[in-house]
């Protein structure tokens, strides 16, 4: 446990040595801020729907662009041999990289919190579905890191990393839209594997044990397919 | 990531094996001359440097056995002559595997050699043992113009003369060939003698002790 910790923080240290992650938090907070306010001003009620509506689409994109590096990186520079030489196991690497990746988007999300104090100074805003808009974020954020953290083991191209998770949360964003096209069965697992249909549910502030079951098995699943995919360097 | 900065979280993330102290920090950069650089960027460093910082992290932790492969590699005579003067420093206290192409480097640096050719050991002992077992085989350089195809047919029916060992041409007319010698004997007049004989012209003759280079040769080359 000690070494994810001091791993994770090596690894949110390194977003801050470059600019990733000063224009990843700006622009996202930029975008936000503007979705958010527009909303505000057509809508005239004080709610964060529209922000958390927002935050799921622009996430589509932060995401796989903050992940894409966390592995690709260390395999084009040849860096995760000296990783692997460390007494660390590798699904306490994973862990490490995913949890600093985690915390910075977290962060980044909390800082939107301003946007709620706006409305609860204007109007009254419902509590529960605030916090559970939040909790719901938060998970998607897992979700969607988890994803990108397993394109960028795949692959040596960060490019590469950053395309195929897109097209992987892509492809469980619109699920919902497209299960009109299926029979009866097929559409409700669709519903299930949709991020959306379960998002929908905590937002409302409802928390229900099947939509975290959801996503943390979401999470472990792709968290689970990196560990594979780093120890397939063993295969013979 | 700053240099300091990378060979503290290398020691962080070995506490289990090692010691957790400043003052070792202070002693790895010590031995590995980092203190200029400290406050470097890993990427802005020379390559000389990054191998440093490599042996700074591979060392943080006080280990027992070093394993290096191709340490030298890559860096300019000032710089293999550093790192050559630190793995005898740490030599001294550890014992470090290394792993080299650089002949005259391990011959140099290294206390036992073994040579592994196509995955099998062919050759281990210290550097003076391979040599000794090799000696009395001595190897004769020469220098031979004219009349090439007629000399290096009969070169090897010369009495005390075993066999060539290799054979380059220099330009046109002239060629350079080691062979090999019968334990024991000098056959330097008789290939002079045969030079005469042939109507070839002597260039140069050298007697040549069998270096490691050679062993390394002979023993990989047999098929």
């Amino acid at each position: 446990m000690h070494q994810i910790l001091i791993l994770a923080r090596k690894e949110f240290r390194s977003y801050f040595d470059s600019p990733v992650a000063y224009v990843v938090i700006t622009l996202f907070l930029l975008i936000a801020g503007w979705q958010f306010s527009t909303a505000l001003f057509l809508s005239n009620t004080a709610d964060l729907r529209s922000l958390f509506n927002m935050q799921r689409f622009i996430l589509l994109f932060f995401i796989p662009a903050l992940s894409m590096r966390l592995i690709s990186e260390e395999k084009r520079l040849g860096t995760i041999e000296l990783l692997m030489t460390l007494p660390i196991k590798d699904w306490q690497l994973v862990l490490g990289k995913f949890l600093a990746a985690y915390l910075l988007v977290a962060i980044t999300i909390f800082l939107t919190l301003i946007h709620y104090i706006t409305i609860s100074i204007l109007g009254e805003p419902d509590l529960g579905a605030a916090v559970g808009g939040y909790l719901g974020i938060i998970l998607i954020v897992g979700v969607y890191l988890s994803i990108g953290i397993f394109t960028s083991s795949l692959t040596q191209n960060q490019i590469v990393a950053f395309i195929v998770a897109f097209v992987i949360i892509f492809t469980l964003f619109i699920l919902r839209s497209v299960i009109v096209f299926f029979p009866g069965f097929i559409a409700s697992i669709l519903e299930y594997l949709s991020i959306d249909y379960h998002f929908d549910n905590i937002a409302r502030g409802v928390i229900d044990s099947r939509d975290l079951i959801y996503y943390f098995s979401m999470m472990f699943l792709f968290l689970f397919l990196t560990v594979q995919s780093l120890e397939s360097r063993k295969w013979k | 990531m700053n240099v300091l900065d990378y060979i503290k979280f290398m020691q962080s993330m070995r506490w289990e094996e090692g010691i957790i102290n400043g003052r070792r920090i202070e002693e790895v950069i010590e031995i590995c001359g980092l203190g200029d650089v400290l406050q470097k960027n890993n990427g802005e460093l020379s390559k000389g440097y990054r191998q440093r910082v490599g042996l700074a992290q591979a060392l943080i932790h006080d280990p027992e056995i070093l394993i290096l492969d191709e340490p030298t590699a890559g860096l300019d005579p000032n710089q293999i002559i550093e790192i050559r003067n630190l793995i005898r420093k740490l030599g001294s206290q550890k014992t470090i595997i290394l792993c080299s192409h650089i002949l005259p480097e391990v011959e140099a640096t290294c206390n036992r050699v073994l040579i592994i050719s196509r995955g099998k050991i062919v050759a281990d002992g210290s550097p003076t043992q391979l040599q000794a077992s090799f000696e009395g085989k001595g190897i004769l350089t020469l220098q031979i113009k004219n009349n090439l195809d007629t000399f290096s047919e009969k070169i090897t029916s010369v009495p005390g003369i075993e066999r060539i060992i290799s054979s380059e041409p220099v330009s046109d007319n002239l060629v350079e060939m080691h062979v090999e010698t019968v334990k024991g004997t000098d056959p330097r007049e008789n290939v002079f003698r045969l030079c005469m004989e042939t109507d070839s012209v002597l260039m140069e003759m050298k007697r040549v002790e069998t270096s490691l280079e050679d062993i390394f040769r002979e023993l990989t080359q047999k098929e």
